[in-house]
């Protein structure tokens, strides 16, 4: 038997978290009609709409910001978060229900390395999305380029992308079909992102739904992310970065878990 | 030197069946190694195990003294499978899909190889088509690239020639045969006996989860007489009487143990005169074997079965 350039045990693993991260990126990008440009012009007609339809009747921060600005980091965020969930559950479901997921099950893959690779490919994703949606928006926008806390916003929107996608591979390992995936995804995802102020300041809520609002970890990454566009926000940015940096941890043990025990993949 | 395969008091249930029930099994080295039975018998679990794709409930499986499941990265290393399924991933090309494969293996430079496996495979011309683009058996060599890019010196194929036509499944088995001779272990399961009998030097046949039976292949086919003679004629030579083993009318059935003995019995008959109306031969092929093998298993106490046969 001839051997091949391999690498060492811990090249490996480099090499089969790289492989891994370029296939999910590939497969994205060779379909970025539907994975990048449809998002980022869903985005652009809520500004539009929303906008057009509240600029004048919505004060948000006391006046001290419009409402179209408001509204970008929202949107920024929220396309980041759908685009990231919507990237590592679809392919793990496609994966697993056209059979090809075994390709990724029958090489040395540890729990680590498939996690990360997933789970970063579709942070790019979200990442890009989000990228694009704030691009087109700062056409109607333009004072949006300087972000009062830029580190701040940086932060929110990695951690939030990553709880999307490591909710997102959680996703797709449980479903065994395109309608329990769609179910996490509408009955979940969705009400939360929307619930979550989106389109809102939660101060101009009723007192009730304040409340409800705080127990949305969705809330403290879109409040989170919007103090670094204007260094203003609902709840202090130091507890919201804390919240969403204990439940991303939360969620990748989780994760984890269920790719060391192969549940769901292995049987 | 550490066995290819070795398993031993491997059981797995799923629900009411018991998949597989208790198989130990050792597959040497350079072997080339079938594993036989019907639908539903355990040979797919088997090598999923094998694989680290299910989970035994109990029992141990190491690829060359690797344990399936606490040394799984080494133990996949040494594996490549082809699986049954026809599987394929629609987002990328041949080339592509091989490249990752190999990536996957911590393979970075491997397009040497790829290009020998799209020659051996005749997929040459198809390197940069899309997978969907394929035919079935296009498909189907894929998946046997695939299994191979890092030349796993342990290959289990599971079905692999379903669908291929049989053109390229002489091709294919030609390239399996070249890696066999070269110092992999091949382990086979196949619905068409015949490629078993050809290929494999050692067979295991499984029921409802159990070995039933487990040879060499020769050995296999010697179990039950090798040859049986349709003779018609008025009588049998004096000498050969004790060897009827049926008859029907003037056909008289004889059960011969080699070719050899053939012309012993046409010595007898043209020594006493006796005309031969009509004489023709079969052989014992593997699938009257396996039929006999499978139904002597269903009924008989399996001890006694003449089918469970310790290891040779």
């Amino acid at each position: 038997m001839t051997s091949i350039g391999s690498t060492g045990s811990h090249g490996a693993a480099q090499s089969g978290f790289a492989t891994l991260l370029y296939k999910e990126l590939l497969r994205f990008w060779k379909v970025s009609f539907q994975t990048i440009a449809a998002p980022v012009l869903t985005a652009l007609l809520y500004l539009l709409i929303f906008s057009h339809v509240l600029e004048s009747r919505v004060t948000v921060f006391n006046g001290q910001v419009r409402y179209t600005a408001f509204l970008v980091p929202g949107l920024v965020m929220m396309a980041v978060l759908q685009n990231s969930f919507a990237n590592a559950s679809s392919s793990l479901i496609q994966s697993k229900i056209t059979g090809n997921l075994i390709f990724v099950l029958l090489p040395p893959l540890s729990p680590l390395v498939m996690y990360g690779a997933y789970v970063l490919g579709a942070m790019v994703r979200g990442l890009v999305v989000g990228l694009g949606v704030f691009a087109v928006t700062l056409g109607f926008v333009p004072a949006l380029i300087d972000l009062a806390h830029p580190l701040w916003a940086a932060a929110f929107a990695l951690l939030g992308s990553a709880i999307l996608a490591t909710l997102g591979l959680i996703a797709g390992i449980w479903a065994d079909k395109f309608d329990e995936l769609a179910a996490f995804q509408n009955f979940l995802i969705m009400p939360l992102t929307f619930l979550s102020g989106v389109f809102y300041s939660i101060h101009t809520l009723p007192p009730f739904w304040q409340v409800l609002s705080h127990f949305n970890p969705f809330f403290y990454m879109i409040d989170g992310f919007r103090y670094g566009f204007f260094g203003l926000s609902d709840v202090p940015p130091g507890r919201s970065l804390a919240l969403v940096a204990a439940a991303a941890l939360v969620l990748a043990l989780a994760a984890l878990t269920m790719l060391a025990r192969g549940w769901k993949l292995r049987h | 030197m550490a066995d290819a395969v070795e398993v031993v008091g491997i059981a797995r249930r799923f629900g009411s069946v018991q998949a597989l029930a208790g198989i130990d099994l050792t597959v040497a080295q350079g072997e080339f190694f079938g594993l036989l039975g019907p639908n539903g018998a355990g040979k797919t679990t088997l090598i999923s195990i094998l694989a680290g794709l299910t989970r035994a409930d109990r029992g141990i499986a190491r690829i060359l003294g690797h344990d399936v499941v606490s040394d799984y990265r080494q133990a996949r290393r040494a594996l490549g499978v082809v699986p049954q399924e026809l599987v394929f991933d629609p987002f990328f090309s041949v080339r592509e899909t091989l490249r990752i494969q190999s990536g996957y293996f911590g393979l970075r430079h491997n397009d040497a190889w790829i290009d020998e496996l799209l020659h051996h495979l005749d997929l040459t011309s198809k390197a940069d088509a899309n997978m969907r683009a394929l035919s079935g058996g296009m498909k189907r060599r894929v998946l046997v690239g695939q299994a191979l890019v890092h030349k796993p010196p342990v290959i289990v194929l599971d079905e692999p020639t379903a669908g291929v036509d049989v053109e390229l499944r002489q091709s294919l088995w030609g390239f399996i045969r070249k890696l066999n001779r070269d110092g992999h272990t091949i382990i086979l399961t196949t619905h068409y006996l015949e490629e078993a009998e050809a290929l494999c030097g050692r067979i295991a046949m499984m029921k409802a989860g159990r070995i039933v039976a487990l040879d060499t292949t020769r050995n296999l086919l010697s179990r039950f007489v090798g040859l049986t003679v349709r003779l018609s004629a008025a009588r049998l030579p004096d000498a050969w009487k004790g060897r009827l083993a049926r008859r029907e009318g003037a056909v008289h059935y004889l059960g011969l143990e080699t070719y050899g003995e053939l012309e012993g019995l046409l010595s007898a008959l043209r020594a006493e005169n006796i005309a031969i109306d009509e004489l023709t031969l079969a052989g014992t092929d593997l699938e009257q074997v396996f039929l006999r093998i499978m139904a002597g298993s269903a009924t008989t106490d399996e001890a006694q079965a003449p089918a469970a046969v310790p290891e040779a």
